[in-house]
């Protein structure tokens, strides 16, 4: 189920560094808001932290509050494995297991947590999981083949499908079409306009063509300086954004007029 | 926006030769270098004679010395200097690797030519229990050495191994360093001190004297570890962090993306590893001679009295034989040519792991 998330004050911190500051934003349910943003602006930093992937990296830590189904993801005693359970990520880089077969990389998710189900049970989600991420009709023949063995769209979208299958509510997605060329970037794009129905999505992206396709809210994201710390301009409904922006800095960089 | 077909006069046509970047260059013919092999041999062929006595050496030295200056000389006339030094430069590269390879080929030759006299069905069936003079085999030794590795082998490699784990994906600050220090230290530990160590550990527990072949696999998993840690480390730290992530985000646990996605993508790497820091200490003498002894008879029990292995059996073939030494020579060359036969083995199957376990792109 789509879940709507409440970001308040959020800081994030490599060390001493702040690298994100004050950011407070609503995420809404079964939409895709987008986060554009000039290179190092802290968009990517930011996504990470809406699912805890940024704490992986020593010393990051996070002020403030994400609040989801009324709970705050940062508060303590919340475990940090449980949240991303509910909060799946795609990369930019295709990244499906090179070990293991096309079906096994769908399936990981669910074998990883330790759920146990029948044969059956595991090839419905696979092959459900598989067309909801267009990609059933090319692989259904060679589940078996090594997934990294398929050509960089369609790793992502296996990818994808291996980030729906453990069934998340949120979808975060960091640059998913960065290293894809203009025909996968359309399959995923057509995937996403899918996704919405069913998930919140949030996507990172460079590509302000992209954000106006598919998104239904779009945040700019914008830096002070070298060394200052990222921080969101404005987020407001897409449309608004790319005709009539509420700031100067957000006009100045979707038309390019920017630096 | 014009079209490069337009922008593009036809200039190859209307250009004056002149103003052309020259682009082609002299180049030797594609037999020049063996040509200049031949007139170095012929060469070298002169100092050789004259010197007393005919030595291999000696030519060796020459052909190399007359086809580095001769090819340099031809090829600088005629291709100039960047491809002259090119050409110098291989040659030079191409001997230091056959200077590299001459001791191996000849320890090889020795070591086949010499040991292939007794590499028989006796050798590898019988001991040297009772034994005097001619006949007898290295099983005992073999099996010795089999014993003592492998449980070298099943003591390492889960040290080994848990300590790479620790050291890439939870090791931070002081302790990590500390460890990776040690490591390192223990990595150029004299093998002999290994058995020192093991021999004076069962002293201290078991009372003077406690020679057996588990004091070995002591000595040798001590030599082990180190190796095991070294490599499985470097492998561990090749898994792209992309994979590591990408199980994070589907909610997994730490030990689990490490059980699950790490360690199966490293396994070729580190089975590779494992099998090398095998064959590294299979050959070691001077630890097992402290450590596990030697003995003539077959002996299964590494917890009980002394185990005789390959390298020690033919230490002592080797050093003191009876009369006549012949037989006792033999048994020693035999005895290196199996233990050379029993790493070449490992390699193979190292190789084999890898080519099994290595993650697949292609189906």
């Amino acid at each position: 189920m789509a879940k709507h998330i409440e970001v308040r004050d959020l800081n994030i911190y490599y060390g001493s560094f702040r690298a994100v500051r004050d950011v407070s934003m609503t995420i809404h349910p079964c939409a895709i808001t987008a986060l554009i943003g000039p290179s190092g602006c802290g968009k990517s930093t930011y996504l990470r932290a809406l699912n805890r992937m940024h704490e992986l990296v020593p010393a990051a830590r996070v002020e403030g509050e994400v609040v989801m189904d009324d709970q705050d993801l940062y508060a303590p005693g919340m475990d940090p494995v449980e949240v991303r359970k509910h909060v799946g990520m795609v990369f930019q880089r295709p990244n499906p297991f090179p070990t293991m077969s096309v079906y096994d990389n769908v399936a990981a998710g669910l074998r990883l947590n330790h759920r146990r189900m029948r044969k059956s049970e595991m090839d419905d989600i696979v092959e459900e999981s598989l067309r909801g991420a267009n990609l059933w009709e090319e692989v259904k023949d060679r589940l078996d083949k090594p997934g990294s063995g398929l050509s960089g769209g369609q790793q992502q979208r296996l990818c994808i499908a291996r980030a729906i299958a453990v069934k998340p509510d949120v979808l975060l997605m960091d640059e998913p079409c960065s290293a894809l060329d203009p025909i996968s970037t359309h399959a995923i794009e057509d995937l996403m306009a899918g996704l919405k129905e069913n998930y919140t999505i949030v996507i990172v992206t460079h590509n302000m063509q992209q954000a106006a396709r598919v998104s239904n809210y779009t945040g700019f994201f914008n830096i002070g300086g070298t060394g200052e710390p990222g921080e969101l301009v404005e987020i407001d409904e897409t449309p608004k954004i790319f005709s009539t922006p509420a700031h100067t800095s957000t006009e100045e960089y979707i038309s390019g007029r920017f630096g | 926006m014009s079209t490069p077909t337009e922008t593009r006069p036809a200039s190859a046509d209307t250009e004056p030769p002149r103003d052309r970047t020259r682009l082609v260059r002299g180049s030797l013919p594609r037999w020049a270098p063996w040509a200049t092999l031949g007139g170095s041999a012929l060469l070298a062929a002169v100092p050789t004679a004259v010197a007393t006595g005919f030595s291999l050496i000696f030519f060796a030295f020459c052909l190399a010395l007359c086809y580095v200056v001769g090819i340099f000389l031809w090829s600088r006339s005629v291709e100039g200097a960047r491809k002259a030094a090119d050409r110098a430069f291989t040659a030079v590269v191409t001997s230091a690797f056959a200077l590299a390879l001459t001791p191996l080929v000849s320890v090889v030759i020795t070591v086949v030519s010499k040991g292939v006299q007794r590499f028989d069905t006796e050798f590898f069936t019988y001991s040297m229990r009772g034994v005097v003079g001619a006949g007898g085999g290295a099983y005992h030794a073999i099996v010795g050495t089999l014993v003592t590795s492998g449980l070298a082998t099943l003591m390492s490699v889960p040290i080994g191994l848990c300590t790479a784990i620790y050291l890439v994906e939870y090791g931070r600050g002081r302790l990590a360093r500390g460890i990776t220090f040690f490591v390192d230290v223990m990595t150029g530990i004299p093998s002999i001190v290994a058995g020192l160590f093991a021999y004076a550990l069962f002293t201290l527990v078991f009372g003077p004297g406690t020679v057996n072949g588990f004091s070995g696999a002591i000595a040798l998993s001590v030599l082990m570890i180190p190796i095991v840690v070294r490599s499985s480390e470097e492998m561990i730290k090749i898994v792209p962090d992309d994979l590591r992530e990408a199980a994070f985000a589907l909610g997994t646990p730490k030990w689990k993306v490490i059980l699950r996605v790490v360690l199966p993508t490293a396994v070729a790497g580190i089975s590779t590893g494992v099998t090398l820091a095998v064959a590294r200490v299979v050959g070691e003498t001077a630890p097992l001679l402290i450590a596990a002894g030697t003995t003539a008879s077959t002996n299964f029990n590494p917890f009980s009295g002394q185990m005789a292995t390959l390298s020690v059996f033919s230490y002592y073939e080797y050093a003191s034989p009876g009369v006549p030494p012949e037989p006792y020579l033999e048994r020693a060359w035999t005895a290196a040519l199996t233990l050379m036969a029993i790493v070449m083995v490992l390699n193979l199957v190292a190789r084999s792991f890898s080519l099994l376990f290595a993650p697949k792109t292609r189906s």
